[in-house]
């Protein structure tokens, strides 16, 4: 279990607003939580940068993209179904 | 950013639409740079209108616009609308955007979100391409996916201040159904119609059988509009919304020209003929000739060189040739030089309001001064009464205000009507030219009488007259009338007949008596000439009877003188 997969993220937020920011605090906490020391987080401001924002297809934010392990996948929205993130990123398994 | 400054506050500007009849309904377009909603249910033609709206402003308005589309895939948009002929993938390039922006099937939901993601990208692309136009199509899909009314409220309200800051003129689409309580109750997105300047509904209903579009425009901030449903239908270009009169433009181009009926006679009794841009209604029961008449009228108009159309409800186009070619009617020849465009309404279907749209498209494909429709009645079919009257004076309007002269044949039932003469869709009412044909029953024989019930602006004839068909042409002749009974076929020609050797016989013998003078005037003249003859003969003889008895008398006078000389007696004496 020494080789466990570091996670990759990209989470894009529109600036300070309410539901962005709590993404991004969820998300920390959630990888303190059971991500100690193997993740890695990209935050990319949709209004800083929309072309890239556009260029991923991002319509609603907060967005999260997990890169890696695995298959790419999207969670949208303030990351406060925390049961529902775990589920989605395959660490429910994980951390049991 | 800086704002592009707006006009002063006193107008409000509109942008126009470019969709056919609704420029007119809302005085001129959509609110510039304000929002609209544009509500219906599935399939009325929300994605087709607002697709339209963004494709005539970037093509002919110079206003680039986005397309958001949130349900189906901008490429099945875009697809399903290539038959309209907008030429999409053209004005893709630079003045037409498409964002998909369909919910990811794959995508977690986990908590709240909102939609500044996608409006930055939006607004950075907005940016880019100057765009002034902006469509959000079936925002209902996203709105659903938040979790509460207050979040959906917040979304639609930054997505309004988005819009405002940049002025863009935008058009929401909504899903509203009857199938769909939840869309069609004002919640949850009832506060949409009081935060837009604009509000449209769209309708599909069938009635009778037949499908029906309806638009409405419920609310349009700061200015007037027709608040009245208006019919539409999805033709070959897009949209079109029928609406019943472009004020101040049917009336205004009135003419005096004359357009020949096709029949000499018929010229006459309405002083020259039909007037230019006239509304002229055929009404007979069948088998009256009002197709022939119809059909004589287009022959006139192809042989002056006018593009004619002729819709024909009842047969083949072809078939209408041949049946009126053996009344010296030739139609061939023009459908071959192309001025003539036959037209088998059979093969348009839908409601009076679709077939009115057709006809209208043919017309103006064809570029046609004259047009028949035969018979117009047809439209009435499965269309409650109201709306054929409505489709008949959207017809007759229409036609004014493009010069079109108009002439529909109309089908009256023979049980009914005929006395009063009304016809269906209540068209005579909007007719200029009015010509009723019906059967006289007589004798043994039906035959065909025409009259002018009426012409607007045109003294005519008050006759009835017999209409008479051969394989010369179509002819009017007068009817006699005998002891108050009218005299049709058979029994006015016998009384044409009878009046002509009448005629005759007067004729010769007229000319009989004024041989018979001339010869009895000859004799006198010969007996007058041996008269005076006779008269200078005795003037003659008279004369020389005094000087031969003047001679005499002077022979005899100088006679005794000289014998008074010889005689020597008396002395000369003087006389």
């Amino acid at each position: 279990m020494s080789r466990r997969p570091v996670y990759k993220f990209r989470l894009f937020i529109a600036a300070d607003t309410l539901n962005s920011v709590q993404a991004a605090s969820n998300l920390n906490a959630l990888c303190k939580a059971h991500l100690a020391g193997r993740h890695e987080i990209e935050v990319i401001d949709v209004f800083k940068d929309p072309k890239r924002a556009l260029a991923q297809g991002i319509r609603m934010t907060p967005t999260l993209v997990k890169l890696t392990p695995g298959p790419e996948r999207r969670i949208i929205g303030s990351l406060t179904d925390t049961d529902r993130v775990m589920q989605t990123l395959g660490l429910d398994a994980d951390a049991a | 950013m800086k704002l592009e400054r707006s006009s002063p506050a006193t107008a409000l500007r509109k942008s126009p639409s470019g969709v056919l009849g609704f420029d007119e309904i809302t005085g001129g377009g959509l609110p510039r740079g304000r929002a609209t909603l544009l509500a219906g249910g599935p399939g009325c033609g929300k994605t087709i209108f607002a697709l339209q709206f963004l494709a005539n402003g970037a093509r002919d308005f110079a206003e680039p616009g986005i397309f958001v589309a949130f349900e189906e895939s901008s490429r099945r948009i875009v697809a399903n609308a290539e038959s309209f002929g907008w030429r999409l993938n053209q004005l893709r390039r630079k003045k037409l955007l498409f964002v998909d922006a369909q919910p990811n099937p794959d995508q977690v939901q986990a908590g709240d979100f909102d939609l500044c993601g996608m409006l930055a990208g939006l607004a950075h692309q907005a940016k880019l391409m100057k765009a002034r136009r902006i469509v959000f199509d079936a925002l209902d899909m996203v709105l659903s996916l938040l979790p509460d009314l207050a979040a959906r409220r917040r979304e639609v309200y930054r997505l309004h201040d988005w819009l405002r800051v940049r002025e863009l003129t935008c058009i929401f689409t909504l899903k509203a159904g009857a199938g769909e309580p939840t869309f069609t109750s004002p919640q949850p997105y009832g506060f949409m119609q009081f935060m837009v300047d604009c509000s449209v509904i769209l309708t599909h209903s069938v009635v009778l059988g037949v499908s029906q579009r309806n638009l409405r425009v419920q609310k349009y901030r700061g200015s007037s509009f027709d608040e009245n449903e208006s019919p539409f239908v999805i033709g070959d270009t897009g949209f079109n919304v029928a609406i019943s009169r472009i004020l101040g433009q049917a009336d205004a181009k009135v003419t005096h020209e004359r357009v020949s009926s096709g029949v000499k006679r018929l010229d006459t009794m309405l002083g020259g003929g039909y007037y230019r841009a006239a509304a002229v209604l055929i009404t007979g029961v069948p088998g009256t000739a009002k197709t022939t008449l119809s059909g004589a009228f287009a022959e006139a108009a192809c042989g002056r060189g006018e593009r004619t159309v002729i819709v024909s409800f009842d047969s083949d186009g072809s078939e209408v040739i041949r049946n009126l070619t053996s009344v010296g009617i030739q139609l061939e020849r023009f459908v071959k030089s192309g001025l003539l465009r036959m037209v088998s309404a059979r093969t348009i279907t839908g409601s009076a309001e679709a077939c009115l749209v057709r006809i209208k498209a043919l017309a103006v494909a064809h570029k046609a001064r004259c047009l028949v429709i035969d018979p117009v009645s047809a439209l009435a079919n499965s269309v409650s009464e109201v709306r054929a009257h409505g489709v008949a004076e959207r017809l007759i309007d229409w036609s004014k205000s493009e010069r079109i002269t108009l002439v529909c044949t109309s089908l009256l039932n023979e049980n009914e009507g005929q006395a009063v003469g009304d016809s269906a869709l209540h068209i005579s009412t909007l007719a200029d030219t009015w010509i009723h044909l019906n059967y006289l029953v007589q004798a043994g024989e039906r035959n065909r009488g025409m009259s002018i019930i009426k012409s607007r602006g045109t003294a005519h004839s008050n006759q009835v007259r017999e209409l008479i068909l051969s394989n010369a042409g179509v002819t009017l002749a007068d009817i006699f009338t005998a002891g108050g009974e009218v005299l049709m076929g058979t029994m006015r020609w016998e009384k044409e007949s009878a009046e002509r050797v009448a005629k005759e016989v007067a004729e010769v013998a007229g000319k009989l008596k004024l041989v018979t003078l001339d010869a009895q005037q000859a004799e006198l003249q010969v007996r007058l000439t041996a008269v005076q003859t006779e008269l200078v003969a005795k003037q003659v003889e008279k004369t020389l009877l005094a000087s031969t008895t003047a001679s005499r008398k002077a022979v005899t006078l100088r006679g005794s003188e000289r014998m008074r000389e010889l005689r020597g007696g008396d002395a000369p004496k003087r006389e």
